[in-house]
């Protein structure tokens, strides 16, 4: 074999394993509709649109888990950007060097914690102050779990995803940016204000990887939402995900058209999660033709659900 | 010398941690003329001509001992306002630095935050900081254009144009066109020329032409140390040092 033919067979195989990805994407597309397509047939897009989740008259719409998890990602990212923001501005901008490296470590390493340590820690010191918060402020009825224990919990683990990427995006603004700012007079923080200028499209992207996040997480938010499906804007009743509501009742599914309608569930939490993600790369793409920073589009995973 | 020096550099030495880059300059920088700063790499020239604005502090470590004085009060006196400092001294960097943001939010950026909001007032000197620049004719129709589509050297003019706008009284230049084509490198160079009607500039430089070409002052540094400043045709044509003699003809840097 020539030295050449090597680089070909190099590039065929890297190639092949990249094109596997797309298989494998095409490939859960493909099964979730496949194996959804009796739910599919009998409710079409009211399946969208519909409040009923009746599996004893073989009634079922996903609009309620649709809800819950778009309000509660919303909410916990409202929680935690600022938070997340504030973190990696003082890791990378003010704190003094020898604590930045442990504190970029802690911060990661609430990443680390299992989804299901983070449900506990949830059940037994989140919903016991949020039923407090609750009676104190005449709340009715005051049960803890619901919207806004799940929204807190979602924004402590969604941090440290932001942080650490909006950190690294500090981190890449030249260092020139913040000199030209420095030279005309601009304080410390005006100077970080320019750094954040410099790299808002990739702190969007950090942000929308917080949200993908927050979408698909299951075990903590299921623990804590109450799992009621019911559409309410209110922070405080129990409500339900699309997450959830696959893992709590997968195994209960007796029937063939409520499994079904489970894994369209799963399928819509599939093509929100997509749509998001098509949605944030645009964002980012436009303001990038704007004006040319740097970029980091980061991949946004939602977690797979348990099955 | 008549006049009192706008700049006036005594015992000044720089040290990052514990390396010493600067040993005891003393130098006198003249108001409204071009002082070139002209040495190998590593010299220290580059550190110095940030040690006038206070440029190092925002590098960790980094501490200067010694006087510079502008119009006889201490840079680096414990009353001085660091940000009040270098809008009276601007900057232009060796790599143009613009802000991704259109033209004329890059030359209001300085004005903006020292509290100026007046639009009328903005446009004002806006335009003649841009002039200044010999920027205006070509950027004119669009001032709310990105910056980042300029070329190289207009960028770098931009950033000149942006340093004027705080209508500072020094400007400091670290090899400006080290950067750029002949072309762009012979605009900065005029443009430079008719700038010191009006400011005291200090500008660092690789080119030795670039320095016998716009300099009133020349100044040699070496290894941290000044060798011998002077007049330009003296330093060029008829130094007292022989080191300096063996730089600028070429004999080694």
């Amino acid at each position: 074999m020539t030295r050449s033919s090597d680089d070909r067979s190099f590039r065929i195989g890297t190639g092949a394993f990249a094109a596997l990805v797309l298989l494998i994407v095409a490939g859960i597309a493909f099964e979730l509709t496949r194996q959804s397509t009796l739910s599919i047939a009998k409710f079409g897009l009211k399946f969208w649109t519909t409040k009923v989740w009746d599996p004893v008259s073989g009634d079922f719409g996903a609009l309620p888990f649709i809800w819950g998890t778009l309000y509660s990602s919303v909410l916990a990212l409202l929680v935690a950007t600022p938070i997340a923001l504030g973190i990696a501005i003082f890791i990378s901008e003010l704190s003094p060097r020898m604590l930045r490296q442990p504190l970029a470590y802690l911060t990661e390493l609430l990443a680390a914690i299992p989804s299901i340590v983070y449900g506990l820690w949830g059940i037994f010191v989140l919903v016991p102050i949020v039923r407090k918060v609750e009676i104190a402020m005449g709340a009715k009825p005051a049960l803890g779990v619901g919207m806004l224990a799940a929204a807190l919990i979602l924004a402590v683990m969604v941090i440290p995803f932001t942080s650490s990427v909006a950190r690294e995006i500090l981190k890449n603004v030249p260092a020139t940016q913040r000199e030209a700012a420095y030279a005309l007079g601009a304080t410390r923080w005006e100077a970080i204000k320019v750094a954040i200028g410099f790299g808002r499209t990739g702190i969007i992207g950090a942000v929308m990887l917080g949200f993908g996040r927050a979408l698909g997480e299951t075990m903590a938010v299921t623990m804590v939402i109450g799992n009621s499906p019911q559409i309410s804007a209110s922070l405080f009743k129990p409500q339900y995900t699309m997450a959830a509501v696959i893992a709590n009742e997968f195994t209960e599914a007796a029937d063939e058209l409520y499994l079904h309608a489970l894994i369209e569930i799963g399928l819509l939490l599939f093509i929100i999660t997509v749509g998001v993600n098509l949605l944030s790369r645009l964002l980012i793409w436009s303001t990038k033709r704007r004006a040319q920073t740097i970029v980091v589009i980061p991949v946004i995973v939602a977690e797979e659900v348990p099955a | 010398m008549n006049d009192d020096p706008k700049i006036s550099v005594r015992d000044f030495d720089f040290f990052y941690g514990a390396a010493k880059v600067l040993h005891g300059i003393s130098l006198d920088i003249p108001a409204r003329k071009v002082t070139a700063l002209i040495g190998p790499s590593g010299c220290g020239k580059s550190t110095f001509i940030r040690s006038i604005n206070r440029m190092n502090d925002i590098i960790t470590d980094a501490r200067g001992k010694g006087t510079i004085l502008i119009d006889g009060t201490d840079v680096y006196g414990s009353d001085t306002d660091v940000v009040e400092l270098r809008r009276r001294v601007g900057m232009v960097f060796q790599k143009s630095n613009p802000f991704p943001k259109s033209i004329y939010d890059n030359v209001a950026y300085g004005l903006r935050i020292g509290g100026m909001r007046n639009k009328r007032q903005l446009d004002d000197i806006i335009e003649r900081s841009l002039t200044r620049a010999a920027l205006w004719h070509e950027v004119k129709d669009r001032l709310h254009a990105s910056a980042l589509a300029l070329s190289g050297g207009q960028q770098q003019r931009l950033c000149i144009a942006r340093a004027l706008a705080v209508d500072p009284e020094i400007l400091l230049m670290d090899e400006p066109a080290s950067a750029l084509d002949p072309i762009a490198t012979s605009k900065i160079e005029e443009l430079i020329y008719e700038l010191k009607d009006n400011y005291t500039i200090v500008i660092v430089t690789h080119n030795m032409q670039q320095a016998a070409r716009v300099s009133d002052r020349t100044a040699f540094f070496m290894l941290g140390r000044l060798v011998e400043e002077g007049d330009k045709n003296t330093i060029f044509t008829n130094p007292k040092e022989k080191m300096t003699e063996d730089y600028v003809t070429g004999r080694f840097g």
